[in-house]
């Protein structure tokens, strides 16, 4: 296979872990919603442990867009 | 970068990755180690110099009615102590200008990037290691001068039958130790791929620009969305910084109480 050809399909398949991190992002704050609406008053405390959740997941999809961007650009 | 400009004009897209390239501006080498003077250095002492005005100006009146500058500085202050109060505890306030100055230092750096023309200099790992690694050592000094040997505690938790400890230990261990890792990573991570997401939506505009006829007036709907990035860009660049100053407070909370 041309390794120009690999590369890019490297990367289209690196840009799928995006995806999955999203799937995770949204089960979050989807949570996060549905226990907030049972106990409104209780949400303000588990702000900063949504935060913590969310910069965690959305970490591991955006090493898998590095990934992807490092192949297509380097 | 002639390579880069032949690409260009067979129409290709412009290197995203150009903006990362580092400068020198002034070569300078202290006993056999490369110390130039880049425009990575120029924008953390920018951003430093920076964060220091904000805090010393914006203090030095003292009013007791803040005004604009001062109230900056003053809901930064209280945003920080707080959590340095809720996560380490109230024992861990005299690690409060440590994260303080971390989180401000990140912060403005990651602001200052957002800036046309300007360099992240969070976004090249040299950086984040360098913080990271600082707060790793923090945390391990720390941990054994408050605890002594009960710092190892951290790697034994406690209520879980003896013969787990086999497979319980060593994976405490490699998390301790991947920590300066995924801490560094995780901030060089997300500002490497906002800005070239940035620049490849921007690049979007020129190319379909370049072409011409009908597929240029499709270039709003990639400018729109370099708009949209833009505002997700600085809402990242917040909370980066945030979290990472909320986990180094993690961190220095496991260095003052590993027993949980």
């Amino acid at each position: 296979m041309d390794p120009e050809a690999a590369k890019l399909i490297g990367a289209g398949l690196a840009a799928i872990g995006t995806g999955v991190a999203a799937v995770g992002v949204g089960t979050l704050f989807g949570h996060f919603l549905s226990g907030a609406l049972r106990n409104p008053s209780a949400a303000q405390g588990q702000f900063a442990n949504l935060i913590f959740g969310f910069a965690v997941t959305e970490a591991l999809g955006i090493f898998a867009l590095l990934i992807a961007f490092l192949l297509l650009f380097t | 970068m002639a390579n880069d400009q032949a690409h260009q004009a067979q129409g290709g897209m412009p290197d995203p990755i150009h903006q990362f390239e580092i400068k020198r501006h002034l070569d300078l080498e202290v006993f056999g180690v490369d110390a130039s003077f880049t425009n990575s250095s120029l924008w953390m002492i920018i951003a430093a110099v920076l964060v220091s005005l904000l805090m010393i100006w914006g203090m030095g009146g003292r009013a007791l009615v803040p005004t604009r500058l001062q109230s900056i500085a003053e809901i930064s202050y209280e945003f920080i102590a707080i959590m340095v109060r809720d996560i380490v505890g109230a024992s861990g306030m005299k690690f409060f200008p440590f994260v303080f100055t971390i989180f401000m230092f990140i912060l403005f750096m990651n602001m200052l990037g957002m800036l046309p023309g300007a360099f992240t200099a969070t976004s090249s790992i040299a950086v984040t290691a360098s913080l990271a690694l600082m707060v790793f050592v923090t945390v391990i000094v720390v941990g054994f001068a408050k605890n002594g040997l009960g710092f190892l505690k951290l790697f034994v938790p406690s209520g879980i039958p003896k013969i787990l400890y086999l497979l319980v230990v060593p994976i405490e261990v490699i998390s301790f130790l991947s920590r300066p890792v995924s801490h560094s990573v995780r901030l060089f991570a997300n500002m490497l791929a906002g800005h070239i997401t940035l620049k490849v939506f921007g690049g979007f505009v020129t190319m379909l620009i370049g072409t011409g006829g009908t597929l240029a007036a499709v270039s709003i709907f990639p400018l729109m969305m370099a708009f949209a990035l833009t505002a997700l860009e600085v809402l990242v660049a917040f909370l980066q910084a945030y979290v990472f100053a909320m986990l180094t407070c993690m961190y220095l909370h496991d260095a003052l109480h590993p027993g949980h």
